[in-house]
């Protein structure tokens, strides 16, 4: 049988980045694809030439709009191990709570984006119209929608007051009976169903030796997730990772619908034991930092990865990231074969590719 | 034939569709643009559509700072658009680099690569203020389309 080579992106209308993949396929099936990136690269890590590991909090939270607030946590975490800062308990509940309505608006953003790659187009404004109320929750806790800039070396920048934890409470309680109701709509339509059981199936062996993360491992079967290894405020949180088996895109969105009412629970459980006191360190007399280390957090698509060497000077040395859309496009090359070419969007959106971390 | 021009004309600037294209952005701009289409802000219901094809497209909206790889790709798809055509810069990438500025693979605002007509400032700019900006460029559009006809009066 002839092979036809397709090229799929990079401007491509379900993708919101440019991503290239090149698709082999025999009859209507691919058989082989291969990833072309580097449309979105800057150079974002040389930037710690330039700016001082201060300034650096805003460059990383630019690696990616979506997840911001858990590229500054991150990042902050590091540089606070190296110049041994002690962060007051306060700011670490705040820096979970806003992490995980980074999470749930995440969540939200790639079941809509999801539901529009397979044509469900009302499906997609519904999760957005529930994302809104998300981002009116960032704008009034932390003054932004997007990039939220909470994040300080020794803490964070803003308080929630008890009338914005009564107000948040409330708010959560909506957000969670709306993404129920949508869940019973997606998950037990029958053209849902259809477009995603048994498609791009990703098993545990090969999640494994891929090294998936995030949902993709988790729908895999593989029972990991980086908050279990309790940085900041986890530990005093009871929490448990969700796990799907099927390994397919349905097992996918499922393990994303679950994640997004599990971070609700969360940020309900750490408003209730969220400490009294400070919330931002002093840091100003410390020496800048020096040394080496390696934080690892949960981001909505998976383990973020940062490397920081320090030689005691303003800018540091080396700032390494690696991102986990990069970490899941091996098992994605591993899904695709097999697929009909007009499922490829749906596969490939099932791995909620993040372009602009990945080329940073 | 002018009034066919005309009602197209008008066609246009009364319902102009966009073409939006990320280059380089960090996504910020993105998902704003996006939220500019949901239930909230809901632009469609002047008319606006955002569409994939650059041949269908009277805007174009571009996020994020040109790089080295992604120049020709965007002067491909403007090139590709029908003309009249609008360019608007979304947030402080595409105006200046941004934050990005003195990366190594950034070029620059998207001026260094196309002509832009309207910048929205912000970083990320909120929906408000794209879907302004967009306004904003229609009333360019509309005076570009009334001064070949105020030329043959005169
Ligand atoms: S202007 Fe800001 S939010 Fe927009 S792409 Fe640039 S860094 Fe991201």
């Amino acid at each position: 049988m002839r092979k036809t080579v397709i090229p799929f992106g990079p401007q491509h209308p379900v993708l919101p980045e440019p991503i290239h993949l090149k698709l082999t396929l025999v009859d209507e099936r691919v058989v082989e694809a291969i990833p072309n990136l580097g449309y979105v690269h800057r150079g974002l890590e040389r930037l710690a030439d330039v700016r001082d590991f201060h300034q650096m909090i805003q460059v990383v939270e630019r690696v990616c709009g979506i997840c911001s607030m858990i590229h500054a946590h991150c990042y902050c975490m590091g540089i606070e191990e190296l110049m041994a800062v002690e962060v007051p308990p306060r700011a670490q509940f705040l820096r979970v709570i806003w992490s995980e309505v980074h999470r749930i608006q995440s969540h939200l953003l790639w079941l809509g984006l999801f539901a529009d790659s397979f044509g469900f187009e009302s499906l997609f404004m519904q999760f957005w119209r529930i994302r809104e109320k998300i981002m009116d929750i960032s704008e009034s806790t932390t003054g932004n929608r997007v990039i939220v800039s909470v994040n300080v070396i020794g803490g964070v920048r803003r308080d929630l007051s008890a009338e914005q934890t009564r107000w948040l409470l409330t708010e959560l309680d909506w957000v969670e009976e709306q993404i129920q109701r949508l869940q019973t709509t997606m998950m037990e339509d029958y053209t849902v169903k259809k477009r995603t059981v048994g498609k791009g199936v990703l098993t545990a062996q090969q999640a494994y030796e891929l090294g998936a993360v995030g949902p993709v491992a988790r729908g895999s079967g593989l029972s990991q997730d980086t908050r279990q290894t309790s940085y900041a405020a986890y530990g005093e949180l009871y929490f448990e990772p969700v796990v799907e088996t099927e390994g397919d895109c349905y097992a996918r969105s499922k393990v994303r619908f679950r994640e997004a009412l599990a971070s609700v629970d969360l940020i309900r459980r750490a408003l209730d034991k969220l400490p009294a006191g400070e919330v931002r360190a002093k840091v100003k007399s410390l020496k800048p930092p020096k040394g080496e280390t390696v934080m690892r957090v949960e981001q909505p698509r998976g383990e973020l990865l940062y490397y920081f060497k320090g030689s005691g000077e303003k800018n540091l040395d080396r700032l390494r990231i690696r991102t986990p859309t990069f970490a899941n496009i091996p098992p994605l090359l591993a899904m695709l074969p097999g697929v009909y070419l007009s499922d490829v969007p749906v596969v490939t959106l099932s791995i909620d590719p993040c372009i602009s971390c990945t080329e940073r | 034939m002018q009034a066919v021009k005309r009602f197209i004309n008008r066609m246009r600037s009364k319902s102009p569709w966009l073409l939006h294209f990320d280059c380089g952005s960090c996504n910020g701009c993105d998902i704003e643009i996006l939220a500019c289409l949901t239930p909230v802000y809901d632009v469609e219901r002047f008319g606006i559509i955002n569409v994939g094809n650059p041949f269908h497209a009277d805007v174009l909206l571009v996020s994020g700072t040109v790089n080295h790889r992604n120049k020709k790709v965007l002067t491909n798809l403007h090139a590709q658009m029908p003309s009249p055509k609008l360019v608007v810069a979304i947030g402080a990438c595409g105006l200046s680099g941004g934050i990005f500025r003195e990366a190594y693979n950034v070029v620059g605002g998207i001026h260094k690569v196309l002509p832009v007509d309207v910048y929205v400032p912000g970083c990320p700019p909120k929906p408000e203020a794209i879907i302004d900006g967009v306004v904003l460029g229609l009333q360019k559009l509309q005076r570009l389309h009334e001064q070949p006809s105020v030329e043959k009066e005169a």
